[in-house]
C-alpha cells in the first residue's frame, strides 16, 4: 500500500480519439497489497477504456464487497460508481441498466462476491442478459479475511496454512455458459496483451459479457502448492490470443488465412482470434464447455474468448424498455395524459 | 539489446543528470537534500570538496546542470540548482575548522602560474598531501578572471576573498603582482612540476575596421576594460555606449557601463538573438537594466568626426542555416545603420596567449595557439608541465577550470610519485538502500508540484548607482526549502534484481510516468519504439534487465523517471529497491573524508 501518487505524467503520452491520455482514466492510488493481480486488472480496464475512446463520464462502475470490489476506486476516477452490498451488485447493475441504458456498465466482483454470497444474484444477471461487462478477479481465496479457501479454489490446491482443498472449485466460466451467457471469456491478470482486447470486446458486446480473470493473491495464495499463484498460472496457461479492432478504426493488420478467424460485433467492431487451427469455435456453446472441461482434465487453464453470440438481444430490448434513458424523458412523455389513457383503454375493450 | 551493466558506476552516474552534466561532477541532489534539512554547512562542504568555490559559483556559474535537470523534462523548468548552491554558501556556519590543513611536507615543490580557479584547485588538492605550492600571479590578489572580469555587482569581493582565502590558507606560498614572463625561468628553479593556469587573457580586437586607429581613445577591449574597472583604474564611461559582442563578457560590459555613467547603452551583435553565446539569464538581466540588444548587425566602420568617435555603422544581415548546420550571415541589402555613441567596448571573444613560453621548453602548441595536451591527464608535451582552465583548450568557464584543476592535481601527484598517469584513481562510489519500512524511504520520495521561483533583485535605481552593490539578493530560507523540495532525488536509484521478479506488472501499472515495460527483447532502436511510451530521448539511457522467467525483459526508460519509489513500494518481492548513489570524482587527496 502506498499513499501518494505524484501528479506528473509522461509528457509524451499518446492521446485517443477524444484527445484524452490514459492518465484521464486513472483513479486513486491503490490500497491493495503490493503485487496484487487486481491492480493489473484495474490497469487493463483503464487501458481498455482509453483505447476504446469511451468518455469517462459515460461509464458506470459497479461492485460488491471484497478486495476485488475495492478496485473501482483505483481506475476511472471521473466515472460514475456504486459500491453495493456483498453479492448484490447484480441487482444494482440491472436497475441501473434499465434506468439508463446509454451508459457503459463495468461490474467488478470477486470469487467470494460472485461464487459464494452473490451466486443467486449472479445466475439471474446472466439469465437476464443485462448489457454490461462483468469481471471476476478470481484468486481462489478470501484475501480480505486472511486467505481462507473460496468457492473457486481448485481441488487439491494447498492453502497458505498447509490445508489441501478437498472440494471441487466452481468454474464460473462454465456456469455462465450453462446459464446462457452471450459472451464468456477467461484471462489472467498477468497477460494484459490478452486481457485488454477481451475487455474492449466485452464493452463493445451488446449483452452480458463475462470475463473470469485469474488474479493471484500475492499475500495469501502465491506460494508453492497453490494452483492460482503467478508461477502455477503461467505454467498451466493455454492461451488463445486475440485482437480487437473497433468499428471506426481502419483494419491495418493482415492475418494470414487459416491461423486467424474474425468475429464481427453488432456495432461493426471486429475481434480477431488467433490459434484458429485448433478448431475451436466461439459460436459453439457445447464445444466451448467441452473444451474448458478437457483443458481442466489436462491440468491446463484455457484462456481467451470462449463463447460469443454477437447477435444476442439484451434485457432492455427483451423488456421493450424505452430506447431513451429514463432521465432523458420529460413529464409529457412519462405522463402522456388522459387522451392517451383513453386510447389505451379503448384498445382493451 | 544486451542487459545493462549497473555494476559500472557510470550507468547510475548518467542517471543523475545534473551531476553528470557538471564538469566537476558535484553531487547536486546530495547537497540539495542537506539544504532541505537545514544543514547548510554540510551542503557547503559537499560543494567545496567538489568545486572549491561554492559561493562564487552559486552566483556566476554557467550552470550546465540546469538544462540537464530531469525536472525540466517532466515539467517546464529545472530546479534552481545554482541559487541553492548560493543558499548553502550564504547560510553556512563558520566552517574554517572543518577544512583540511597543509600536510606534512613530502619534499616536493610545485609551481602554479596564474592565480585563477584552475591553479587554486590544484593548490587545494595537493597542499594536504604535503606538496609545497608556489603560486605566481600578475594581479594584487588571487582569483584570476573571477576577480578581474566578473563585476562585483554579480560577485561581491568579500565572497571571492573568503573562498580564495580558504585555499591560500593551506600554506600556499603566493607571489602576487608578479607577471611570469618566462617559463624557462620557472623551470630553472627545479620545481617537481609546473601547472599553467594563466587563462585566455587576450581580448579580440577589430584592428582592420575603418576608423579603428583614429578613434582608439574611445574604443576599449572589454576584458581589459573590465579589469581596469575592477582595479579602479577606470571609473567612468561616456553617456552613449555601444558594446559589441553577444557573450557573457559583453553582458558584463554593458551592465558595468550602466553603473559608470552610461545612459544609452546598447549591445550590438552580429548573430540572431537566439544564437548569442551569453546565458539566457544574463541576457535577461541586461534587458532588465534597460539595455537594448540589437541583433543581426555586423560592424562596418567606426565613424570619426574631427578626430573624435561619433558612432558606428552596421550592415544588417540575416542568418541562413544550411543543412550541415553551418550558419551564414547574409546581408539584407538594407541601408547601413548608423548608431551614435561616445564609447565602444569590444567584447567579441578572447584568445590564449603564451608569448612567455619559450619553444625551447619543449611545450608544443597547435596551429590555433593552444597547447598540445593529453585531455585525460592535462599533461603537455613536456612531461612535468601541466595545463588547466582557459589556458588549456581555450575559453570555457569557472567550473570547467575547477574540473581541469582536479585532473591536473591527480596527474601531478601520480607524476611526482613516478606512477602511470593513465591509470586514474576510481571515483568514490556508494550505493545504499533507502528502505525504512514498507512505504517509507530515508529520502523525501514525494515529487512535489512547486514551481521555480525567480530570485529577488535589488531595486534597479539603487543597483545602477553603486557598482559594488550585489544585484541578486539570493533566496531566503523559506524559498530555498520550497525549491530544494522540487529536486527529484535522481540519485535515489531504481535498482532492479531480475531473479526476484515474479512479473506481476505492479511496477509497470503504478509508474506515474509510464517508464517501465515488460516486453520481448529486441535491438535497441526497436526496443525503444516498442515501449509503452516510446523512448525517443536518445540522450537518456534505457535499462534492460536479464531475461525474466517468461522470456520477456524488463525495460526502464530513464528519461522521465521521477525517482518516487512507487515501483519499489508496489513490488511484492523487493525486486526493486531505491538505493542512494553517491559518486565523488577522485581527487588527488581525500579532501574531507569523514568530516563530510
Amino acid at each position: 500500500m502506498s499513499y501518494i501518487k505524484p501528479n506528473f505524467r509522461h509528457p509524451r503520452l499518446p492521446e485517443n480519439a477524444l484527445g484524452h491520455t490514459v492518465a484521464d482514466y486513472d483513479g486513486a492510488i491503490s490500497t491493495l497489497c503490493a503485487g496484487c493481480g487486481h491492480d493489473s486488472i484495474s490497469a487493463a480496464i483503464r487501458n481498455a477504456c482509453f483505447l476504446s475512446s469511451i468518455p469517462p463520464h459515460r461509464i458506470a462502475k459497479v461492485s460488491g464487497i471484497g478486495c476485488s470490489s475495492k478496485m473501482p476506486t483505483y481506475f476511472l476516477g471521473k466515472s460514475h460508481g456504486f459500491n453495493s452490498v456483498h453479492g448484490r451488485m447484480p441487482s444494482v447493475a440491472t436497475g441501473a441498466s434499465l434506468a439508463n441504458r446509454s451508459l457503459t456498465y463495468i461490474g467488478v466482483s470477486g470469487d467470494g462476491d460472485t461464487a459464494s454470497i452473490g451466486m443467486g444474484q449472479f445466475v439471474h444477471l446472466v439469465r437476464r442478459n443485462v448489457n454490461m461487462t462483468y469481471v471476476v478477479a478470481n484468486n481462489g481465496c478470501y484475501g480480505l479475511t486472511k486467505g481462507q479457501d473460496s468457492a473457486t479454489a481448485d481441488h487439491g490446491s494447498i492453502s497458505k496454512y498447509g490445508e489441501v482443498n478437498s472440494f471441487d472449485g466452481i468454474d464460473l466460466a462454465s456456469l455462465a455458459l450453462l446459464q446462457g451467457a452471450s459472451f464468456v471469456a477467461r484471462s489472467f491478470s498477468g497477460d494484459k496483451e490478452q486481457l485488454e482486447p477481451l475487455i474492449r470486446a466485452a464493452m463493445g458486446h451488446n449483452g452480458f459479457a463475462f470475463i473470469d480473470v485469474v488474479s493471484p493473491c500475492v499475500t495469501f495464495n502465491n506460494h508453492a502448492g497453490s494452483t492460482k499463484s503467478y508461477e502455477a498460472t503461467r505454467d498451466h496457461l493455454d492461451v488463445m490470443p486475440l485482437d480487437f479492432v473497433p468499428m471506426r478504426e481502419e483494419i491495418r493488420t493482415q492475418y494470414s488465412e487459416g491461423t486467424s478467424k474474425s468475429v464481427t460485433l453488432h456495432d461493426g467492431s471486429v475481434i480477431y482470434l488467433h490459434k484458429a487451427e485448433t478448431g475451436f469455435a466461439t459460436n459453439d456453446r457445447t464445444g466451448s464447455l467441452t473444451a474448458i472441461q478437457k483443458a481442466k482434465d489436462d491440468g491446463r487453464i484455457l484462456t481467451g474468448l470462449l463463447y460469443l453470440d454477437p447477435d444476442t438481444q439484451d434485457l432492455n430490448h427483451n423488456l421493450k424498455i424505452a430506447s431513451r434513458p429514463l432521465n432523458e424523458l420529460g413529464k409529457d412523455e412519462l405522463c402522456p395524459g388522459s387522451k392517451v389513457l383513453n386510447s389505451i383503454n379503448e384498445g382493451l375493450r | 539489446m544486451r542487459p545493462t551493466d549497473t555494476s559500472d558506476p557510470e550507468y547510475f552516474h548518467r542517471v543523475v543528470d545534473c551531476q553528470y552534466a557538471c564538469p566537476a561532477h558535484t553531487p547536486v541532489p546530495e547537497y540539495i537534500r542537506l539544504i532541505a534539512q537545514q544543514r547548510y554547512s554540510e551542503a557547503y562542504l559537499i560543494n567545496w570538496e567538489s568545486n572549491v568555490f561554492p559561493g562564487v559559483l552559486g552566483r556566476t556559474c554557467d550552470r550546465p546542470c540546469e538544462p540537464a535537470c530531469r525536472r525540466g523534462r517532466v515539467e517546464e523548468e529545472p530546479v534552481a540548482i545554482c541559487r541553492l548552491k548560493r543558499v548553502a554558501a550564504d547560510y553556512k556556519d563558520d566552517i574554517a575548522d572543518r577544512l583540511p590543513k597543509a600536510g606534512k611536507s613530502n619534499g616536493k615543490k610545485i609551481a602554479l602560474i596564474g592565480g585563477g580557479p584552475a591553479s587554486l584547485t590544484v593548490a587545494r588538492d595537493l597542499a594536504p598531501l604535503g606538496y609545497e605550492m608556489h603560486l605566481f600571479d600578475a594581479q594584487a590578489k588571487g582569483g584570476g578572471f573571477m576577480r578581474s572580469e566578473i563585476p562585483s555587482f554579480r560577485l561581491p569581493e568579500s565572497v571571492l576573498d573568503e573562498e580564495v582565502g580558504y585555499v591560500l590558507d593551506l600554506g600556499i606560498k603566493a607571489t602576487f603582482n608578479t607577471f611570469v614572463d618566462s617559463l624557462q625561468s620557472i623551470l630553472d628553479k627545479d620545481y617537481d612540476a609546473v601547472f599553467v593556469g594563466s587563462g585566455a587573457p587576450r581580448g579580440r580586437d577589430l584592428p582592420n575596421l575603418p576608423g579603428r586607429n583614429e578613434a582608439d581613445k574611445n574604443i576599449h577591449i572589454g576584458l581589459d576594460w573590465l579589469a581596469n574597472v575592477a582595479f579602479e583604474h577606470v571609473k567612468k564611461i561616456g553617456k552613449r555606449v555601444i558594446v559589441l559582442g553577444g557573450g557573457n563578457t559583453a553582458m558584463d560590459c554593458c551592465r558595468t557601463s550602466r553603473r559608470l555613467g552610461g545612459e544609452e547603452v546598447k549591445v550590438i551583435v552580429r548573430s540572431p538573438f537566439a544564437d548569442m553565446k551569453a546565458s539566457d539569464w544574463e541576457k535577461e538581466d541586461a534587458i532588465h537594466e534597460g539595455i537594448p540588444i540589437l541583433d543581426n548587425h555586423v560592424p562596418k566602420e567606426f565613424v570619426v568626426e574631427k578626430g573624435k568617435l561619433i558612432g558606428m555603422r552596421f550592415e544588417k544581415v540575416e542568418a541562413i542555416y544550411h543543412e550541415d548546420k553551418r550558419r551564414e550571415l547574409v546581408p539584407t541589402g538594407d541601408e547601413p545603420v548608423f548608431v551614435p555613441c561616445d564609447d565602444v567596448l569590444i567584447a567579441i571573444g578572447q584568445e590564449n596567449a603564451f608569448p612567455w613560453i619559450e619553444p625551447s621548453t619543449g611545450v608544443n602548441f597547435t596551429s590555433s595557439g593552444v597547447p598540445v595536451l593529453d585531455p585525460l591527464t592535462m599533461q603537455s608535451t613536456r612531461s612535468n608541465v601541466f595545463f588547466g582552465g582557459d589556458a588549456a583548450f581555450g575559453p570555457e568557464n569557472i567550473i570547467t577550470a575547477v574540473a581541469h584543476g582536479h585532473q591536473a592535481a591527480v596527474s601531478i601527484d601520480l607524476f611526482c610519485r613516478g606512477a602511470d598517469l593513465k591509470v586514474r584513481p576510481a571515483p568514490d562510489v556508494t550505493l545504499v538502500s533507502q528502505k525504512m519500512g514498507i512505504h517509507e524511504w530515508s529520502y523525501d520520495s514525494e515529487p512535489v508540484d512547486g514551481k521555480r521561483e525567480a530570485v529577488p533583485l535589488v531595486e534597479l535605481e539603487k543597483a545602477l548607482k553603486n557598482r559594488a552593490l550585489e544585484v541578486e539578493l539570493g533566496f531566503d530560507l523559506e524559498t530555498a526549502f520550497k525549491q530544494a523540495e522540487r529536486c527529484l532525488n535522481c540519485d535515489a536509484q531504481t535498482v532492479f534484481v531480475p531473479s526476484n521478479c515474479i512479473e506481476c506488472d505492479a511496477c509497470a501499472d503504478i509508474c506515474p510516468t509510464t517508464c517501465i515495460s515488460f516486453i520481448e527483447n529486441a535491438p535497441e532502436p526497436e526496443l525503444r519504439k516498442n515501449l509503452l511510451v516510446p523512448a525517443t530521448n536518445e540522450e537518456q539511457p534505457i535499462y534492460v534487465s536479464e531475461k525474466l522467467k517468461t522470456g520477456k525483459v524488463l525495460v526502464k526508460d530513464e528519461d522521465v523517471c521521477l525517482h518516487c519509489g512507487l515501483c519499489a513500494e508496489r513490488c511484492p518481492t523487493a525486486a526493486w529497491d531505491m538505493q542512494k548513489f553517491f559518486y565523488n570524482t577522485a581527487k588527488a587527496a581525500p579532501i574531507l573524508g569523514d568530516a563530510r
